[in-house]
């Protein structure tokens, strides 16, 4: 049998995802076994004129991580997209967006005001600003254009499967890499390398009805190993959160982030979360319910960290 | 695809004037999925059902929308309508364009575009509706009444009546409410006493009924048709069945404690019966009083009893009923003279309020009959009497009319000028309300013909003067200042809801509006019912109200449980929350979320299941569920996007 041709990009992400591929250990072999990398930024030395030169179709497999906020990015994306056969949006920003979906509540002007202005350790007195185009005298410097909006990869080409996570787990990765491989695909769209459930399914702590008086941050207090960490006052995802991640931050003693996105049937995950907490808040009066809702100091972070271009909301409005 | 009709109501002019009916029948005829739209000038008249029906049939829809009124008025008539040309009631909708549309609005296009809007907007609802049957659920055909007041005796009676058992629980040793303490009724001035004591005492030997006197609901669980109730029966100190009232004991009893059916105007002793005519007819030991029970110091009563009925020993007992509809008779209680600080605190024993003044008017009460003030047992020449003592107060006490004090009063005024044919009453009053059969006409005798002074205004202070009261107050007809030393002053102090309901309610989950007394399921169509299926209310426990209503209520509330006892099955509507065992994760948000206690956790399989019978439908526990596994039938997420997303025009 043929080998398929497997290939790995990074667009706006950390970095991660790229490396949880060798979270599944020693399985690599199995895997290379059955596949040959084509492309794999972090780790093998292609160029992208060699995916360009490349059949279209003639790609089995993408795994694709990142956000899409540059040019490139969204260049990358559709490049792939024209190249593979199976285009997986892999990871959380690929999927939702991610963490740096969260620039979506201000634009280009207000991060590059930001990052080359005003943080206390820059000093550009003459306000210079990347440019896409830059006369040199060798000839022409060119950068990608740096975007307004986040966008999900689903937001920008059409794609067939998506694995949530920040960054997925080595032993989904290989699931889904195991389905790929024994051409076992499910249905064009799903969520893979996830469950159906939310992470409380996962979550080992002893959960009662919950009636909140008060939020707290985790780094104030020494939280009960054995109880739910909301009943605590330390916020958690993991009720509006996909399971499949084993619960992992839990076990440490760490709230979920909700970094698998939405259950299959939440269509925003954040609003749920709003809705949900909004439930079991303990107070009457709208002095105490501000008084515990102000203890949230940072809502859009905590509730969409890692889907606001996936969410209803997408992203704050432009003037 | 479904097959859809959509039916245009023209609502006379309501709906018509403002909303273009033809451009929306002819829009929505375009509309994917719409295979039949037509209007109409009354949908709801005979002609209109009709024009549906066939329209259903010759169509063959599989879905329709009424555009009419709200859902509250007809929704029924059409499911109705469309069951019976074999149309699934559920695949009938509302679309609101009259409260919503057409009464809200003056632009014609506007409207007219918005009435399109809802329409689609329903359609989209619609087309993803289930046809869905209503749960049967079985009932027990037994009620229990919470409170022995008139109101609870007369809907007991009525129920047991037709042959139904009922369980009758009264907190106090005896029961008959605050009718008992009256002297004479208005407007008829017959005897409370003469006119209460038969019921009561048929209530004692009607073999369908169960008295539990002495006894409180301590915990109501199930749902309606199906209740199971947990009630505390203090313990009375004297066997039930042994005691026969012969009062032996009381002639030893070396404990004498102010009577509370006199309001303290008389005395008792620490074992006693609250009066002569109580039902059960039993006495009772004042646990608080009495020296025999802790540590043991007395036995005399029990020295003396024949029949051997004391038991010093005796427990509080939990006695649990399953019944299947619930009638709340819990009554009132006055508003404590304490709290009208400017009427003399409540510690002038000459300022008394209108319970007091019954005792004192009646003839077996404490002076039997005749007025004597408590001071010093003088009869008082001058009485003033003070309407409004806390009603009608919003700033400082009750915002409302204790509704039956003006007529109670004049009552007082009355009686008082036939006890004392010397003595002068003043009654100071804001309006005097008498509405009511025969109650002008009592006015009209009390004010013109029996000498009453009436002086319209407020009395702004009380005070001791020497031997008499000193009442301060405004004659606003003739902006005078009055001043009146009187020797006795009545307050007719507002009716608040029963010491200890608050907590019952809360208990039982009723809903009270703002002052604490309980709500009907609608203020005019519903008066007897609560929102809380299988409760019925009656009486004074729904806010003041004298004896004729609280008897006709009570006999509204006895038929509502009849007509639900003689149903075969009872049927609770299937809009209601389900759970999606493959997608909930057990997170148990739900369980707070669910004021009907509706939610319940699954151990084995770590899920929260819906009890579909105590289900209401309010949605709260979809809106909580952050897994998106609950949904409610009929409006689910789903249904909520598309019909949102039609709405935003997207
Ligand atoms: C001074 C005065 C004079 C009046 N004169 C007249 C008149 O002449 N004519 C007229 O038509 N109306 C008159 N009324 C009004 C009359 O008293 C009421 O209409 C009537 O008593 C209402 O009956 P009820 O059964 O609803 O309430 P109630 O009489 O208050 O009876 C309620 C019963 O429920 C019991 N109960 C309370 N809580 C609980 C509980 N948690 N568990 C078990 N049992 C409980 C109470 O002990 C009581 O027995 C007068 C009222 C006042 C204050």
């Amino acid at each position: 049998m043929a080998k398929l041709k497997v290939a790995l990009y990074w667009a706006a992400s950390c970095g991660g995802c790229e490396i949880s591929i060798l979270d599944i250990g020693a399985k690599i072999l199995d895997f290379v076994a059955g596949a040959e990398i084509v492309f794999w930024p972090c780790a093998m030395d292609f160029k992208y004129h060699h995916v360009e030169a490349m059949p279209d179709g003639s790609i089995d497999l993408t795994l694709f991580n990142g956000a899409i906020r540059t040019s490139e990015n969204e260049y990358m994306a559709k490049l792939f997209r024209r190249k593979s056969k199976v285009l997986v949006a892999y990871g959380s920003c690929a999927y939702e967006g991610g963490i740096p979906g969260l620039a979506n509540v201000t634009d280009r002007e207000g991060i590059f005001k930001r990052v080359y202005d005003t943080t206390p350790s820059t000093k550009n007195p003459k306000g210079i600003r990347p440019q896409t185009k830059t006369k040199v005298p060798e000839g022409e410097l060119r950068l990608p254009e740096f975007y307004d909006t986040v966008k999900t990869l689903a937001q920008t080409v059409d794609v067939d499967y998506f694995v949530p996570g920040c960054p997925p787990t080595g032993e989904r990765t290989w699931e889904v890499l195991e389905a790929i491989l024994g051409n076992n695909l499910p249905e064009k769209g799903s969520v893979v390398g996830a469950g159906q459930k939310t992470v409380c399914d996962e979550c080992p702590r002893t959960k009662n009805e919950k009636k909140i008086k008060a939020f707290v941050r985790p780094h104030l207090v020494i939280p009960d190993p054995d109880v739910c960490l909301l009943e605590q006052g330390i916020f958690c995802a993991g009720f509006a959160t996909r399971d499949g991640c084993g619960a992992q931050c839990i076990q440490v003693n760490m709230p979920c982030r909700g970094c698998y996105g939405p259950p299959p049937k939440v269509i925003d995950q954040g609003a749920k979360i709003v809705s949900a907490l909004g439930s079991i808040i303990d107070a009457e009066e709208p002095e105490e319910i501000n008084r515990i809702l102000d203890q949230i100091p940072n809502p859009i972070g905590y509730f969409y960290r890692f889907g606001l271009p996936y969410s209803i909301l997408r992203r704050r409005v432009i003037k | 695809m479904k097959r859809i009709g959509v039916f245009v109501c023209g609502c006379g002019i309501n709906i018509a004037k403002t909303v273009d009916v033809k451009k929306v029948v002819e829009e929505i005829g375009h509309y994917p999925g719409v295979v039949y739209a037509t209007d109409y000038q009354y949908m709801c008249s005979d002609p209109g059902q009709k024009m549906i029906q066939e329209a259903i049939e010759r169509e063959h829809l599989d879905g329709i929308i009424v555009a009419a009124c709200s859902p509250t008025l007809h929704e029924f008539t059409f499911r109705r309508a469309s069951e019976a040309v074999g149309l699934n009631p559920y695949q009938c909708e509302i679309a609101n364009i009259r409260e919503q549309c057409s009464w809200v609005h003056q632009d014609k296009e506007i409207a007219t575009a918005k009435a399109i809007k809802i329409t689609k907007s329903i359609i989209e609802k619609e087309r993803l509706n289930d046809s869905l049957s209503p749960i049967s659920v079985f009932m027990t055909r037994r009620a229990l009444v919470i409170g022995g007041g008139i109101a609870g005796i007369q809907a007991a009676l009525d129920i047991a009546d037709s042959g139904y058992e009922v369980i009758l629980v009264e907190k106090e040793p005896s029961i008959g409410g605050h009718m008992a303490q009256l002297s004479e009724t208005f407007p008829t001035l017959d005897c409370s006493q003469c006119i209460l004591t038969p019921k009561m005492v048929e209530i004692s030997h009607h073999p369908k009924i169960k008295l539990l006197a002495y006894s409180e609901v301590v915990n109501v669980g199930g749902y309606v048709g199906n209740f199971n109730v947990k009630i505390l029966k203090k313990p009375r100190y004297v066997k039930e069945d042994l005691c026969n009232n012969c009062g032996e004991c009381f002639k030893v009893c070396p404990v004498v404690v102010p009577n509370e059916f006199e309001r303290g105007l008389g005395s008792r002793y620490a074992i006693y019966i609250p009066f002569p005519q109580a039902v059960p007819s039993i006495c009772t030991i004042d646990a608080d009083a009495c020296l025999g029970l802790f540590p043991l110091a007395c036995n005399k009563c029990k020295e003396v009893c024949e029949p051997n009925a004391v038991d010093y020993d005796m427990k509080p007992e939990i006695i649990e009923e399953t019944v299947g509809a619930i009638v709340v008779a819990t009554g009132y209680d006055l508003l404590p003279s304490e709290e009208l600080k400017e009427y003399g605190n409540g510690r002038n024993p000459d300022i008394i309020d209108g319970l007091h003044f019954e005792r004192l008017l009646s003839a077996s009460g404490p002076t039997q009959g005749v007025i004597r003030r408590p001071s010093d047992g003088k009869v008082p020449k001058e009485v003033v009497f003070v309407q409004c003592a806390g009603s009608r107060d919003p700033e400082k006490h009750l915002p409302y009319c204790s509704k039956f004090c003006c007529m109670y009063t004049a009552k007082h005024a009355l009686l008082y000028k036939h006890r004392v044919p010397d003595g002068q009453p003043y009654i100071f009053y804001i309006d005097v309300r008498t509405a009511g059969k025969g109650y002008e006409e009592f006015y009209h005798r009390v004010s013109e013909q029996e000498g009453v002074v009436y002086l319209r205004g407020k009395v702004s202070k009380i005070f001791q003067d020497g031997d008499g009261l000193m009442v301060w107050g405004v004659d606003t007809l003739t902006g005078k200042k009055v001043e009146i030393t009187a020797d006795m002053v009545v307050l007719a102090t507002g009716a608040v809801p029963a010491e200890g309901s608050k907590k019952l309610f809360a208990n039982l989950k009723l809903a009270c509006d703002e002052n604490g007394f309980l709500s009907e399921a609608h203020p005019k169509l519903r008066p007897v019912e609560s929102l809380t299926p299988g409760f019925f209310l009656a009486g004074a426990a729904q806010g003041p109200r004298d004896i004729p209503e609280t008897v006709a209520q009570a006999g509204g509330a006895a038929s509502k449980v009849i007509g639900m006892f003689s149903q075969e099955m009872l049927l609770h509507d299937p809009i209601v929350a389900v759970v999606d065992e493959n997608l909930c994760s057990g997170c148990k948000i739900c369980i707070s979320a669910c004021p009907y206690d509706a939610r319940e956790f699954d151990e084995e399989k770590n899920i929260v299941r819906v009890n579909e019978l105590l289900c209401e439908g309010c949605g709260a526990c979809v809106a909580a569920c952050p897994s998106g596994a609950t949904q409610q039938q009929n409006i689910t997420d789903d249904q909520i996007r598309e019909m949102v997303k039609v709405v935003l025009g997207e």
